[in-house]
């Protein structure tokens, strides 16, 4: 059917542990981000310029993490969705502001299933072949940025949600707009899905708004009669579940920040004499986050690993509200230094909470579960 | 030895042994052959290799005479412990009957004054010669009523801060002065016993480990039983699951959207929880286990509660099948009625460990927090508050 990299990965047996190259692909990653982003840094950018596109520079080109999920033929790694939810966990860990979600795997992934490019790289001939073999190299270089045009509040279920494009009757030109784009402020080129076809536009008014997820702003993009080249079919619910599987990485790791951010905390903050993590009203709140997030890590694991619509809308059910109720108690267990602007909590809370409505919230993943998973509703 | 090895040597072992003759023979030759469990030493049921080669020697033998699971505590607690304890003289007078089955045991820890704090306990053992005589009351004992030994934890210095006065026994269950009496469960039956201990003497050859070092000993059983509650696989909506998503399908009538909107919460929750157990053995066979094992029983305790909860509230049966005060070898969940799953899974939460001393351990020896100031360290056991 489509180029879905999950599927691809059937082949493999499947596992939830990491692999040896994913924990080097971590590391190296990780090693990136305590050097050139901090959480200090991010927290200065984030109000003038909050994206750090010299930073995805260096993590798209010479890490290699945009050609991730590209197939080799078009200079990508042919990895799978296994390797770039490690990354993701790495990025969710510093809330890094690279668009790496939104054009490495949204957008590639909407190109390449609407190419129907499998890992082998054959093309059909009914799309536009060089224009998608062309594009294709140059995100798998990191040398150009896409976004797909889809509002982040859609959903598998709801992938038209804050979508009103229409093509003109030439089939070249677009008109209309998404609201609640994330990426498309630093896109070079935007990914349109309009009635199951997936147009390239390059011109187009990207209006950021303020956001509540200070360092992934979200933008409405409005098509004035815009120039489009179509290049093939596209399930937009197929690319937001892959996403979807995806996303509960970064949530994960948004989650672990939190938690081993939260521990150091109260092992030093001393009230009443002593450390406050020797109170057992914090340490069993600790206790029980440590082991949703170990399910967290579980529920990441099989939905990259299994990447079936179940797996994906456990893992979205479950992470989506780990990672706010993480969020939340982070923050409430930093006390008044939490509430504040100069601590990088409240970055993480933004992230966890426009996280949890992205790509379909938590109760939209566990209705869905109400058919995928036979436990039907009152009739 | 390696896998193809010991596929042979138990191909051996059955041309010289027919299963289908007498079961204790059968067991007894099993042991003597070395394939009881192949991690234990030559000569007491064991051939010295690594403890993963026992899946193989299960799966050749699947078909034949299998232990009882009255059997529970012998095999997970007391055998560990007396191999890791014991003298060559208890090894092998105890580890052989304890595998076949032929003695079953108990364990003699919990106390009504000493639950959570197990090591504030109370029942004495007092030198006499080269006997002991102990004196106290265990509670909480499954299985007491047919053990013929156990594994006993006594008090024999009371004068020294709580966690060094201590000495290990095994405890014979057929001396006089012990007292097996049933201890009712608001289940209406009894799983467990009240075992009085009244003058018991127990001669000095019982004793496990040094006098003195009963907590140490006590230790290596407690970390086993752990290791015995890490849960076996279960398939996506199997386990307590299964029963309550039956009802679900076939009474469409006792559907509300309340009930829907919790059991879907569940749902997701026992998978992610099921996920979480099939990482934990991946890692297991991996080389590298890791901490997460300390949560599972947490996780299974909360949703075995909150689903037979949501079994009984469905239903809406006011019913209960049975409150006959009755002696129950185990835990039968699927064999009784949805109210008996409520009650019984209340105690998910307080055997093996309770909920909270579970969090405790969690947030210490896995997250690294401090423990709360003690106030019981360094005093004498005798002079604690109590």
């Amino acid at each position: 059917m489509t180029a879905g990299v999950a599927e691809e990965k059937g082949e493999r047996p499947m596992t939830l542990l990491y692999s040896e190259v994913e924990e080097e692909l971590r590391a190296a990653v990780r090693g990136l981000l305590a050097d050139r982003c901090p959480p200090a840094a991010v927290l200065k950018r984030i109000e003038s310029e909050p994206y750090d596109l010299d930073l995805w520079r260096t993590l798209a080109g010479e890490i290699g993490v945009a050609g991730l999920l590209i197939p080799e033929a078009y200079g990508g790694a042919g990895a799978s969705a296994s390797e770039a939810a490690v990354v993701l966990e790495e990025l969710g860990r510093a809330v890094a502001p690279v668009p790496y979600f939104t054009s490495a795997v949204l957008a590639t992934h909407a190109l390449l299933q609407s190419a129907a490019v499998d890992q082998a790289g054959d093309l059909p001939q009914a799309v536009a072949v060089d224009r998608v073999r062309e594009l294709l190299g140059r995100l798998a270089e990191g040398r150009a940025t896409a976004a797909l045009a889809v509002s982040f509040a859609a959903s598998p279920y709801r992938p038209e949600r804050g979508s009103a494009v229409r093509a003109g009757d030439d089939g070249a030109r677009l008109s209309g707009s998404v609201s609640g784009v994330a990426g498309a402020d630093v896109a070079d080129v935007l990914l349109v899905p309009v009635n199951g076809v997936l147009y390239l536009v390059e011109g187009a008014g990207v209006e950021v708004v303020p956001s509540l997820d200070l360092t992934r702003p979200v933008a409405t993009v409005t098509f004035d009669d815009a120039l489009a080249v179509p290049l093939g079919p596209v399930d937009v619910a197929e690319v937001l579940r892959f996403g979807a599987g995806l996303l509960a990485s970064e949530q994960l790791g948004v989650a672990e920040w939190c938690l081993d951010t939260t521990l150091a905390y109260v092992k030093e903050r001393h009230q009443f004499a002593r450390p406050i993590g020797s109170f057992q009203a914090i340490k069993h709140r600790l206790a029980d986050l440590w082991l949703d997030v170990v399910r967290a890590r579980a529920a990441a694991r099989g939905a990259v690993a299994e990447g079936s619509a179940v797996s994906v809308a456990v893992a979205q059910a479950w992470n989506g509200d780990v990672a706010v109720r993480i969020a939340e108690e982070a923050l409430q267990l930093h006390g008044g230094i939490g509430m504040t602007w100069e601590h990088p909590v409240h970055l993480y809370l933004k992230r966890a909470k426009a996280a949890e409505i992205a790509l379909g919230t938590p109760g939209d993943h566990r209705e869905a579960l109400a058919s995928l998973a036979g436990v039907p509703g009152p009739e | 030895m390696d896998e193809a090895q010991l596929k042979e040597r138990t191909a051996a072992f059955l041309d010289r042994n027919d299963p289908s003759g007498d079961r204790l023979d059968f067991l007894r030759a099993r042991f003597d052959a070395g394939l009881a469990w192949v991690w234990f030493p030559e000569g007491l049921g064991g051939l010295g290799v690594s403890r993963e080669l026992q899946q193989v020697v299960e799966r050749e033998l699947a078909h034949t005479p299998q232990l009882s699971s009255v059997q529970g505590i012998g095999l997970g607690m007391a055998a560990p412990t007396i191999l890791a304890f014991g003298t060559d003289e208890q090894k092998r007078r105890f580890l052989r009957p304890l595998w076949t089955g032929e003695e079953i045991w108990c364990q003699l820890f919990s106390e009504p004054g000493a639950g959570s704090d197990l090591a504030t306990l109370a029942t004495r053992a007092v030198r006499d010669g080269d006997e002991w005589v102990v004196d106290g009351q265990k509670v909480w004992t499954s299985g007491a009523h047919h053990s013929r030994w156990a594994i006993l934890v006594t008090r024999t210095d009371p004068d020294v801060p709580k966690h060094r006065g201590m000495t290990y026994f095994v405890c014979d269950m057929h001396a006089p002065g012990v007292e097996v009496r049933p201890l009712r469960q608001i289940t209406g039956e009894a799983e467990f016993n009240e075992v009085f201990l009244t003058g018991v003497r127990l001669s000095d050859d019982l004793r496990l480990g040094e006098v003195g070092d009963g907590w140490r000993v006590a230790q290596t059983t407690l970390m086993n039983e752990r290791v015995a509650i890490g849960g076996a696989p279960v398939r996506r909506g199997g386990g307590m699951f299964g029963s309550v998503l039956e009802t679900w399908r076939d009474h469409p009538e006792l559907r509300t959207h309340d009930l829907h909107q919790r059991l879907l919460s569940l749902w997701v929750e026992a998978e992610v929880t099921r996920l979480s157990g099939a990482r934990l053995r991946e890692q297991l066979v991996a080389g590298q286990p890791g901490p997460e094992g300390s949560g599972m029983k947490l996780s299974f305790a909360r949703l075995n509660q909150a689903l037979s909860g949501l079994d009984v509230e469905l239903r809406r049966d006011l019913g209960y099948d049975d409150w006959t005060f009755r002696r129950s070898e185990g835990v039968d969940f699927y064999g009784r009625g949805a109210g008996y799953r409520y009650l019984r899974a209340k105690g998910n939460s307080i055997e093996g460990g309770t909920s909270e001393i579970l969090r405790n351990i969690i947030s210490e020896r896995v997250l690294g927090l401090p423990s709360e100031p003690r106030v019981d360290k360094n005093v004498p056991w005798k002079d604690l508050p109590r």
